[in-house]
C-alpha cells in the first residue's frame, strides 16, 4: 500500500513568555492508504501540535514530512493552503460551519476555493458527499436548523467534497452525546472501509479500539504505536446502547 | 478563486447581516447624496447668476471718462470730456472687438399727443443691439446713413410704448415729442424684463448718436463707449489693447493715470462667481466630511466583522482558502457596501436636489462630474477603509483563528 504521510524525526518548538517549550521531541511515523489511525494523549502530550503539523496548518521546527510524497516543509504559506484545499479534510470538534447558511453551501465551500471545479461539478460533488454521510434529505437544511450530530455529518461531508487523500479529525465526537458519538464512529468507519485513509486525534482511550491502528503520544514523544488487526463494530456498540425511554 | 465565487461568498455574508449591512451603507448614502445634492445647489446658484449677467450684454465692455483732474479739481464723471468720437472710431479697428457704439444719453420728457412719460433717450450705433443683446421685434433698427445725417429717428422699448401708446395703436412711423424735438418711431424692441438689479430694461428709448449729440444734448464729445469682445477669454486681452490705444490717444504721461475707467462683464461676473464659488467650496466640504465619516464607519463595522468572524476565517483557510482570498472576501464586502451606498446615494440626492427645486425654488443644476466624482470617491473610500480590516483577516494564523472564542 502507498505511503500516504511519512514522518521522520519531527519537531516543533515554540517560544512561549521567553522560555523554549518543545511540543514535539523527535516523532516518527509512515501511515498507508487505508489505514484508520487513531493519535491519543492527554492535553500537552503535543497531539494537537502534531495534527496542526499533519494539516498543513503548522510547519515543523525540524525533521521531514512527506504527504502524498510531496515535502511540506519547502511549501510557502500558499502552497499549504492549496495543499489543504486538494489533500485535506478536516473535521473539528465544534463541527466550524458557516452559520444561516445551507447544509449544501457549507459542504460545497472548499470547491469554491478551487477555481477548476464548475458551479455544476460543485454542486453535484456536495450532493453525492451529503449522500454518502446520509444527509440527502436534508441539503437545504440550515445549519443552525440542525442537530449537534447532524451538523458533524455535514462537516464530514465537507471535509469528504474535495475527495482528499486524508481525512484529519480533531475530537470529531467530542462534542456529541455517546449515542451520536457512536453513530458518527460508525460513518468514520463506514468511510475507511470503503478505503478513506482517516486520522483521528483524540484523548479519548475507548476510542482505541475501534480504529485499525493506535498511536499513543506522550510529553512530545511516541510512547506506544500498536496495529487493531481486528477492530470493534461502532455498529454493535451503537445498536447495543440502552434506548432512551424517557 | 474567481470573482464570481468571490462575489457569491461576500454577498452571503452580507445577507446574513442585512440590517448592519444596511446601517453601515447610511453612512454613504448620506455623504453621497449630501455631496451630489450642494453641489447642485452651489451649481445652480452659479448659473443663475451667470444667466442674469450674461443677459445684460454679451462680453460687454462699459468705457467711461474718469479720474480727471482739472488744476487740482477732481471733477464728476458728467462733466468730464475726455472721449471723443474719434476714440470710439479707433477701438472700432482692434481685433478683439466684435461690435462697439459711443454712448451719449439724454434724459427728458417723452410726449405722444395727450400722453406723456420720463424716459431717457441713448445715442447709439446699431452695433448697440448686438452688445446688449436687444432685438427689434417690429421696424427696423436706423442706418449707418441715419447716423450721417443725424436724422430724427427712434426705437422704443416696451415701458415706453405702453406709457405713450395706453391704447394698443402701432407706434411705428408715428411722430412723438423728445423735449421740444419731434422724432419718428422706426422701430419696437423685444422686451427683455427687468435685469438681476431689478431695474427695467425695457424703459428706453434708441437714437442714433449723432441725433442725441448734435440736436439735443449740442455737445462734441461722448460719454461713453460700449463695446464687445469677440471672446469671453479675450476680454482682458481686449481690455489691455483699449487701454493702451486710448493712452496714446489722450497722450497720456506713462507716469500719469488713465482719464477712463473700463469696466467689463466678465469683471462683474467673476464678483458674482467668487462668492458663489465660495460658497460651494464650503458645501462640499462639509459634505465630504459626512461621507469621510461614512467611511470611517465602513472601517469600524469591517472591523468588528473580522472580529467577529475570526473562526469562520480560520475554517476558511482550513479548508484551503489563501491569504489573497481571504483578503479579496472581505475588500469586496467592503466595496459592495461602499458602492451600492454610492448607487443609492446619487438617487438620493438627485432626489432631494429636485426636492429642494420643487418645495424651495432654488435653482439647481446636477453636474455628471459631481455624480462621477462622488461615485469615484466612495469606491475608493470602500477600498481604502476596507483594506485594513481584510489585511488584518488574511494575517490572521488558521491555528490562532480555528481556536478563537
Amino acid at each position: 500500500m502507498k505511503e500516504i504521510i511519512k514522518i521522520e524525526e519531527l519537531r516543533r518548538e515554540f517560544i512561549v513568555g521567553g522560555e523554549k517549550v518543545k511540543a514535539l521531541r523527535g516523532v516518527s511515523f509512515s501511515i498507508r492508504e487505508g489505514e484508520f489511525v487513531t493519535i491519543m494523549g492527554t492535553s500537552g502530550s503535543g497531539k494537537s501540535t502534531l495534527l496542526n503539523i499533519l494539516g498543513c496548518l503548522d510547519t515543523p521546527t525540524s525533521g521531514d514530512y512527506l504527504l502524498d510524497g510531496v515535502s511540506v516543509r519547502s511549501m510557502s504559506k500558499n502552497q499549504r493552503a492549496v495543499t489543504r484545499n486538494r489533500k485535506i479534510g478536516f473535521v473539528f470538534q465544534n463541527y466550524n460551519l458557516l452559520p444561516k447558511t445551507t447544509a449544501i453551501e457549507n459542504v460545497e465551500l472548499p470547491l469554491l476555493y478551487n477555481s477548476q471545479v464548475s458551479a455544476k461539478e460543485r454542486r453535484e460533488r456536495a450532493i453525492a458527499a451529503l449522500d454518502a454521510v446520509g444527509l440527502s434529505q436534508r441539503l437545504n437544511h440550515k445549519s443552525n436548523q440542525m442537530s449537534g450530530g447532524q451538523q458533524q455529518r455535514v462537516a464530514i461531508a465537507r471535509a469528504l467534497v474535495n475527495d482528499p487523500v486524508i481525512i484529519l479529525a480533531d475530537e470529531a465526537t467530542g462534542n456529541l452525546d455517546t449515542r451520536t458519538s457512536f453513530s458518527i464512529l460508525m460513518l468514520f468507519q463506514e468511510l475507511h472501509a470503503r478505503g478513506r485513509t482517516i486520522i483521528f486525534v483524540t484523548h479519548n482511550p475507548e476510542l482505541a479500539d475501534y480504529s485499525s491502528r493506535n498511536i499513543v503520544l506522550r510529553d512530545g514523544h511516541i510512547i506506544s504505536d500498536t496495529l487493531n488487526p481486528a477492530p470493534a463494530s461502532a455498529r454493535e456498540a451503537f445498536e447495543n446502547l440502552p434506548t432512551d425511554n424517557d | 478563486m474567481n470573482i464570481a465565487n468571490l462575489l457569491k461568498i461576500a454577498l452571503k455574508a452580507l445577507n446574513n447581516n442585512k440590517l448592519r449591512c444596511f446601517l453601515t451603507m447610511l453612512g454613504i448614502i448620506i455623504g453621497v447624496a449630501s455631496v451630489i445634492t450642494m453641489l447642485a445647489i452651489g451649481q445652480g446658484s452659479k448659473n443663475s447668476i451667470k444667466a442674469q449677467i450674461s443677459e445684460m450684454g454679451s462680453n460687454m465692455i462699459m468705457i467711461h471718462p474718469g479720474n480727471m483732474q482739472r488744476g487740482g479739481v477732481r471733477q464728476s464723471a458728467d462733466d468730464m470730456q475726455t472721449l471723443e468720437v474719434s476714440d470710439y472710431e479707433a477701438l472700432g479697428e482692434l481685433p478683439g472687438v466684435a461690435a462697439i457704439s459711443p454712448s451719449v444719453t439724454s434724459g427728458g420728457q417723452l410726449v405722444n399727443g395727450n400722453n406723456n412719460y420720463p424716459s431717457s433717450v441713448y445715442g447709439v450705433t446699431p452695433d448697440y443691439l448686438e452688445i446688449r443683446k436687444f432685438k427689434v421685434k417690429d421696424g427696423a433698427m436706423f442706418t449707418d446713413q441715419d447716423i450721417k445725417s443725424a436724422s430724427k429717428v427712434c426705437i422704443l422699448g416696451k415701458t415706453v410704448v405702453d406709457n405713450l401708446f395706453p391704447n394698443g395703436e402701432d407706434p411705428i412711423g408715428r411722430v412723438i415729442r423728445f423735449g421740444k424735438i419731434p422724432m419718428t418711431v422706426i422701430g419696437v424692441l423685444e422686451s427683455k424684463g427687468t435685469n438681476s438689479m431689478g431695474m427695467d430694461q425695457d424703459d428706453v428709448v434708441i437714437a442714433p448718436y449723432t441725433t442725441v449729440m448734435k440736436r439735443i444734448l449740442a455737445i462734441d464729445y461722448i460719454q461713453g463707449i460700449f463695446a464687445s469682445a469677440t471672446d469671453e477669454n479675450d476680454t482682458d486681452a481686449t481690455i489691455e489693447a483699449i487701454t493702451e490705444v486710448l493712452r496714446e490717444r489722450h497722450r497720456l504721461k506713462p507716469e500719469a493715470d488713465n482719464d477712463f475707467e473700463i469696466r467689463s462683464q466678465q469683471e462683474l461676473s467673476e464678483m458674482m462667481n467668487s462668492t458663489s464659488d465660495m460658497m460651494t467650496v464650503l458645501l462640499a466640504c462639509i459634505a465630504g466630511i459626512s461621507l469621510l465619516v461614512g467611511g470611517i464607519g465602513i472601517m469600524n463595522i469591517m472591523y468588528v466583522s473580522v472580529t467577529e468572524r475570526t473562526r469562520e476565517i480560520g475554517l476558511r483557510m482550513s479548508i484551503g482558502a489563501r491569504g489573497i482570498d481571504i483578503l479579496s472576501q472581505f475588500l469586496i464586502e467592503a466595496i459592495i457596501i461602499s458602492v451600492s451606498g454610492g448607487i443609492i446615494g446619487i438617487l438620493v440626492g438627485v432626489l432631494a436636489s429636485w426636492l429642494v427645486n420643487v418645495i424651495a425654488h432654488w435653482p439647481v443644476y446636477i453636474q455628471a462630474y459631481s455624480v462621477i466624482l462622488s461615485f469615484a470617491v466612495c469606491t475608493v473610500t470602500g477600498i481604502f477603509f476596507g483594506w485594513y480590516p481584510a489585511q488584518k483577516a488574511a494575517n490572521l494564523d488558521p491555528i490562532e483563528a480555528l481556536r478563537y472564542e
